[in-house]
């Protein structure tokens, strides 16, 4: 085997073949257009369907209906598509409905910067929704992780029947790098937990889980999906006891979870009196900006870079912090994510750097600011 | 057959409601079928129409208001033996026009029961795509405004196969539904009926108005021949067959050494159709095949034939973690509009830095060395320099070798253009001296 010279967005296809992904449907949007080109090239040869919805809205529930048929699925989009996806994102929260969508940051607010990228979705990813339950966010830094978190997004989506968003970049999503396929780390792959005996209602969990066994609409056995407020039986309900249960069930299945899927690399250097923190495009600057500071400028300075964004991985954050006099989060965007590390680290010093103009942040420009706390 | 209806959840419109009507309507054309629940699925949209899933005991798909064809479309294209029927009203057709005119365009094979009431009867009265200009609604005056949405005749123009109007009072609906779901490609039904609650109150009309309002318009019963062709499902799966995996898992062997010991960063700045991105792209493989790793990174221009073209690729025998240029190695400067674009590049570079550049084009001073070249008077066309430049980058084995490029062209090209690529360094290696 030899190395792979393909960008993030061919990656993530790449990920999504290796993870099952039979379904996918998008609307053609720069930075996310080659990925539909990819899962084109991809898909129908191998047996699966991969559409051209008619806008966004459409795409996203395509890959809604055919999910709940039984099939993986995975839809792409950038910002301005991310917008259109949020009522039907809700709706993949309350229904239960297992999805990895991929959100190829541009530059914005609004039209924006088709081809500049930029990291502005990361609070509206957690948020751009009704209701303000949990999703899970996993945010690649290369081709490597485009290949890796792909895999675990779909992992993610099946095992807690969810939307999982995968939080790339124009910067990342067009950008070739070399992908060794011996070497990437291929997670194992899992599937949906589905019924398998007696009476079945479809949002029933088992005792003590909080993940309803799955059965696709189609099957012998009658399903239902609604996006009404439910109980276990998947009729409207407005019995508030049953609402509260039900709601609380959807934040406890991400969240009391989230320690098992909080991805990251710490690079912890002795000494080191900063933590950088960093995630997506800018990992790579900040990997180059600390070793630069380690080796050359004699100022070690441990780096964290975050590969899951929500949940926050408090604990990771937590104990990458213990001792260090000054926290620096690095993001490409005007201060986002900062105010999740501040919240956790409340105690400490916790300082900024990022921009939002279409460039990438550079090793020099962290350098600068290490030097400067 | 056995009724399909649900048992523990009758339908509970208001009195005189014309859903009630099309629901029993719907039980009897699937019991005439001998349709088993788990053969059917209803996906409903939002609205009173949005209630009709759990009337009945098949499988069931509730999702938003406007996008249950979407939906539909997901459910159809997975489980092709199901039969898939849509419930939505004129709100849901209105606000999820586009989804029903790709529906009719693309023709997969599901069956959509437009619940027609001429009005939002869940959330009040307000007037929809449907509602006549004379009627009296809760939007005040402005339905007056606008001309009501014939259902079929946007049907048929989008080029819907199957496409009937009916009132809910026909004797034998129940056929012409059960004509419409066996019908193999997409079929719309606009069903005429009252809301008593909203709509009749105001607007009073009688199931014989309803009936003789439909005889005034252009008949709709069914089959549109014009429009009859494959079906999407069926089609699709037969295209997809005929495709070969265009995927490639294997990447570039390592065949060569590394000549270079670090990162070198290489910009070409040219305009489009330059094949700027090609000439990346094939320096980008030519380092693979010394196991080195690589990044590309372009500058898209809003124009596509027209404008500045940049690439920016990375070479290095160690991992590369920051994918941006700072001070360039090599810059590859083949027109005016490419060097206007990264102006601010050139002081950056060091007197190591060597600059390849098409005799003509301006840059700004740079301490580099800088190697003038007149692709143009040694007759290399526009779309050939950049490779031209790999060459001369090959034959000073930095960061590639001549060896290195061929195998990038092998790995890149086939027949006549690779005959061309070749042909293209030939001509460098003979006009091309320092």
């Amino acid at each position: 085997m030899g190395l792979l010279f393909i960008d993030g967005n061919q990656a993530v296809a790449m990920g999504a073949m290796h993870a099952g992904c039979r379904f996918f449907a998008s609307y053609p949007i720069t930075p996310a257009s080659n990925l539909l080109a990819a899962m084109l090239d991809t898909l129908p040869a191998a047996g699966g369907i991969a559409l051209q919805g008619e806008d966004e809205i459409a795409s996203i529930g395509y890959c809604l209906g055919a999910s709940m048929a039984g099939m993986k699925v995975m839809t792409a989009t950038s910002g301005p598509g991310l917008s259109l996806y949020s009522e039907n994102i809700s709706f993949a929260i309350a229904g239960e409905i297992p999805i990895v969508i991929v959100n190829i940051m541009r530059q914005g607010p609004s039209t924006g910067s088709a081809t500049r990228g930029a990291d502005g979705d990361v609070q509206f990813m957690r948020w751009g929704c009704s209701g303000g339950l949990p999703v899970i966010v996993l945010a690649p830094a290369d081709v490597n992780d485009c290949f890796t978190l792909t895999v675990h997004a779909f992992n993610l989506a099946e095992q807690f029947r969810c939307p999982v968003i995968i939080a790339s970049n124009k910067e990342i999503g067009m950008t070739s790098g070399t992908l060794d396929m011996e070497r990437v780390e291929k997670p194992a792959v899992l599937d949906r937990t589905l019924h398998e005996a007696g009476p079945f209602l479809p949002f029933q969990v088992k005792p003590g889980e909080d993940v309803p066994p799955f059965l696709p609409i189609g099957g012998p056995i009658l399903v239902r999906q609604t996006s009404s407020t439910h109980g276990p039986d998947g009729y409207i309900t407005t019995n508030p006891s049953e609402i509260q249960a039900g709601v609380e069930r959807l934040q406890r299945k991400i969240d009391s979870k989230a320690e098992s899927f909080s991805y990251f690399d710490l690079e912890e250097r002795k000494g080191a009196r900063t933590l950088l923190v960093a995630y997506g495009v800018t990992a790579g600057a900040a990997r180059t900006a600390a070793a630069e500071l380690s080796e050359n400028q004699n100022i070690p300075a441990s780096l964290l870079i975050l590969k899951t964004l929500w949940p926050v991985p408090e604990q990771v954050l937590q104990a990458a912090a213990v001792g260090k006099e000054r926290i620096l989060v690095v993001e490409m965007n005007l201060g986002q994510y900062l105010q999740e590390i501040q919240r956790v680290l409340c105690n400490q010093r916790v300082d900024f750097y990022g921009k939002m103009s279409g460039q990438l942040i550079s090793p020099t420009e962290i350098i600068e600011e290490v030097t400067r706390g | 057959m056995d009724s399909l209806l649900n048992s523990d959840r009758p339908p509970v419109f208001c009195p005189g409601c014309s859903h009630d009507r099309s629901v029993h309507t719907l039980d009897r054309a699937l019991k005439e079928m001998g349709l088993k629940g788990s053969d059917v699925v209803i996906v409903s949209d939002i609205g009173c129409s949005g209630l009709f899933d759990t009337f009945f005991k098949t499988h069931a798909f509730h999702g938003l208001h406007g996008r249950a064809l979407t939906y539909a479309g997901g459910i159809k294209l997975a489980r092709p033996h199901l039969k898939v029927i849509v419930t939505m009203g004129d709100g849901g057709l209105g606000i999820g026009g586009a989804h029903f005119l790709a529906a009719c365009r693309r023709n997969l094979d599901l069956s959509l029961l437009v619940l027609n009431n001429f009005n939002f009867g869940m959330t009040g009265g307000q007037f929809s795509c449907t509602t006549p200009e004379q009627a009296s609604v809760a939007s005040s005056f402005l339905n007056v405004l606008e001309k009501p949405f014939d259902v079929c005749d946007a049907a048929v123009c989008a080029g819907a196969p199957f496409v009937a109007r009916s009132s809910v009072y026909r004797k034998d609906l129940p056929e012409l539904l059960a004509a419409a779901i066996t019908f193999e490609g997409f079929a719309v039904v606009d069903l005429w009926g009252g809301c008593p609650a909203r709509y009749l109150k105001k607007n009073p009309l009688s199931p014989k108005e309803i009936e003789s309002a439909i005889e005034k318009l252009p008949p709709y019963q069914g089959v549109v021949s014009t429009n009859r062709r494959r079906e999407y499902s069926s089609h699709y799966r037969e295209e997809a067959a005929k495709k070969t995996a265009g995927v490639d898992w294997h990447g570039i062997e390592k065949t060569f050494e590394p000549t270079v010991n670090e990162r070198r960063e290489v910009v070409f700045l040219g305009s489009a159709g330059q094949r700027v991105i090609t000439g990346g792209t094939l320096l980008g493989r030519a380092a693979i095949s010394a196991g080195m790793n690589v990044t590309q990174k372009n500058d898209y221009h809003i124009t596509v034939m027209r404008g500045p073209s940049v690439t920016e690729v990375i070479v290095s025998p160690q991992a590369i973690t920051y994918t941006g240029v700072g001070k360039p190695d090599v810059i590859i400067a083949l027109s005016k509009e490419g060097v206007q674009k990264r102006w601010g590049l050139f002081e950056r570079m060091t007197k190591r830095g060597r600059i390849i550049l098409a005799a003509g084009v301006e840059i700004p001073t740079t301490d580099a060395q800088v190697e003038e070249v007149a692709f143009k008077a040694g007759g290399i066309k526009k779309k050939e320099r950049a490779l031209a430049a790999l060459y001369l980058m090959a034959r000073d084995r930095d960061p590639i070798t001549p060896e290195m490029l061929e195998e990038a062209l092998q790995q890149s090209f086939q027949g006549k253009r690779l005959e061309e690529a070749r042909l293209v360094l030939e001509k460098a290696a003979t006009v091309l001296t320092h």
